[in-house]
């Protein structure tokens, strides 16, 4: 079953099969529907890339939320796209103690090696983005880089092009 | 441990006692270490008992604000009416800071121990623990050892066979910094935005939906295990320094030292041998410039600051900044002060939840004439204003973010005017600041 929504886009549910079942088991654990908001966020996100109107609508829908609710808590935190991002989403750490260990130059090296250009934009090939990032909390580690679910520490600009071999 | 390098014999290793030693990281490894005694030995005592032991042992709230671990847990009513709920802050996000992590990627079972004894302590029957949602393989380890701890016995509905019944529910979450802070914590778990809240009511009156809660840092549970086992009296006589301040504490150093980790000391052990015999001091050729001490929310200090001051709470309120978290950020003299006060205060500006204006406001403000000084068009006046500004973000918020944005750049216009005066007199290139 699909939905229509304001957008006009049809959305494919996301909670069906294994990731409703994953949904459901978050329940227990909560004495509210509410409450499992951020985790059916993960599972959507895990499950399509990034949070689209169409399946902000669902999460409303299935947790008796209104969608402004919805949209209010999903834009209050930075790990949430509500748009399409690379096949591979790059967060270089440049806040001061990782700033000042040359953090600045980790990110320009991934913004070169991986074709993007700017901060926040997708490379032509739709393979990187790369963002900066405040505080991974992994300081004694300069730089930390977050590609993925991958926590990459001591990044340095020489070590990129060789880390991005490995994503395809 | 000084992870990832090995201890130093200046350190005291109890927490970071097996950092770096994967065999720890499993339920087996964890009781074949000694782990889950001290959970047993809470269970054969009754909640004041546990109570009393912590506050025995002196333990302060290792998270940043010290107040004392035992005293925080029995504020929570002794009938329990309304649900209880135990919130375990892992949510580490204060610039300089990555010793939970440690614990966490190593020892996840010291966590689940200490986190236990405190729901004992506490009457709850339900643990929340918030790990930051960036901590994606800590968040794996953590899910796999509740599930083992859940199979060994130690969580469940009869833990060790005692009747009692502790539940962990970890919660992700989603990139917030101001989720660290406890009342936007319980927020952000009811699914809601992570606004603070303000006290009163207090957590233990009402915090998770409306319930009795206390909220304590990683660190504080795992030294738990380690009280009820060896006692508060043990723990209470690890003390180098004021007797206000017990225990061993995790220290994170990072930035221009040699050998940056996590390094675990007894309280009151010096700065200096901290910074300089255990971290291996300056790379070569460069001398101190400043240090953050305890996170990056409090006074910058000078190096005649660092020269004779004492890690515990007491020791570096005398020298005009705070212990924090512990997380230090070292500085040599190749860095230009004024940027990177800038990149704090951008820091801040970035994670304020926008509720009080004083924040909202302040910190982009204060960012953006920072910028300005950076990039050669700063005039005299600019530090007034910011030092104004600072004198409006502190103490006149429902939290302390703005607070924390104020600390480095007042302690940073005072201590070191002439890092300023060189980009105001145009002495100095301006920096191309890019946003």
């Amino acid at each position: 079953m699909s939905t229509a929504h304001a957008a006009g886009e049809t959305h494919q549910p996301v909670f069906v099969g294994p990731t409703r079942a994953q949904l459901e088991a978050l329940f227990p654990k909560y004495p509210t529907k509410q409450s499992v908001l951020l985790p059916a966020l993960w599972l959507v996100q895990e499950a399509r890339g990034w949070i689209s109107e169409g399946a902000l609508h669902e999460v409303a829908e299935v947790l008796g939320l209104t969608p402004a609710y919805v949209k209010g808590v999903v834009t209050f935190y930075t790990m949430y796209h509500t748009h399409p991002v690379g096949r591979h989403f790059i967060q270089v750490c440049t806040t001061s103690p990782c700033n000042i260990c040359g953090a600045e130059e980790v990110t320009k090296a991934f913004l070169r090696h991986t074709g993007c250009g700017e901060l926040g934009a997708t490379s032509p090939d739709g393979r990187f983005t790369v963002i900066e990032v405040e505080c991974l909390g992994a300081c004694g580690f300069a730089t930390p880089v977050l590609i993925d679910d991958d926590f990459v520490e001591g990044v340095t600009p020489e070590r990129v092009a060789g880390i991005l071999q490995g994503y395809k | 441990m000084g992870y990832p390098h090995p201890s130093h014999a200046g350190e005291h290793p109890v927490l970071s006692k097996h950092f770096g030693d994967a065999g720890a990281r499993t339920f087996d490894g964890w009781v074949k270490r000694g782990g889950y005694e001290g959970l047993k030995k809470a269970l054969g005592m009754t909640r004041d008992q546990v109570v009393e032991e912590v506050k025995a042992s002196g333990l302060r709230g290792r998270g940043g604000a010290g107040f004392p671990t035992g005293m925080k847990w029995s504020f929570m009513p002794k009938e329990v009416v309304k649900p209880h709920y135990l919130v375990c802050n892992a949510d580490e996000s204060e610039p300089g800071t990555f010793k939970d992590r440690e614990i966490i990627r190593w020892t996840p079972h010291q966590l689940i121990e200490g986190c236990a004894i405190g729901a004992h302590a506490i009457g709850a029957e339900r643990i929340y623990i918030y790990i930051r949602g960036e901590f994606t393989h800590e968040h794996r380890i953590l899910l796999a050892a509740v599930d083992e701890a859940y199979k060994g016995g130690a969580l469940g509905a009869n833990v060790f066979g005692s009747g009692r019944r502790i539940d962990v529910v970890v919660h992700r979450g989603a990139g917030a910094y101001i989720c660290g802070e406890e009342t936007a914590m319980m927020n952000s778990i009811e699914g809601k935005r992570g606004n603070p809240r303000i006290k009163p009511p207090f957590p233990a009156v009402a915090g998770l939906w409306a319930c009795p809660t206390t909220i304590n840092n990683v660190e504080t549970l795992a030294a738990a295990g380690h009280i009820l086992r060896q006692g508060g009296a043990w723990y209470k006589g690890l003390c180098r320094g004021n007797p206000k301040s017990t225990g061993t504490k995790l220290f994170s150093v990072c930035g221009h030292v040699q050998r940056p980790g996590n390094y675990e000391v007894v309280m009151g052990t010096s700065m200096k041998e901290l910074i300089y015999d255990m971290c291996g001091g300056m790379r070569p050729g460069r001398t101190l410039k400043a240090v953050i001490p305890g996170g990056s929310s409090v006074p910058i200090m000078t190096p005649a600051e660092v020269e004779d001051c004492l890690l515990d709470y007491e020791g570096v309120v005398a020298k005009g900044s705070m212990l924090g978290s512990g997380g230090m950020i070292v500085m040599d003299d190749s860095t230009d002060l004024v940027y990177q006060v800038m990149r704090l205060a951008r820091f801040y500006a970035h994670e304020s939840c926008a509720q009080c204006t004083q924040c909202r406001e302040g910190t982009a403000w204060t960012t953006r004439i920072l910028e300005k000084i950076l990039a050669g068009k700063g005039r005299r006046e600019d530090l007034d204003l910011l030092l104004d500004l600072a004198d409006n973000m502190t103490g006149k918020t429902i939290c302390v973010l703005s607070d924390s944005c104020a600390a480095p750049v007042v302690s940073a216009i005072r201590k070191f005017p002439a890092e300023f005066d060189a980009y105001i007199s145009r002495e100095k290139q301006p920096v191309m600041v890019t946003a």
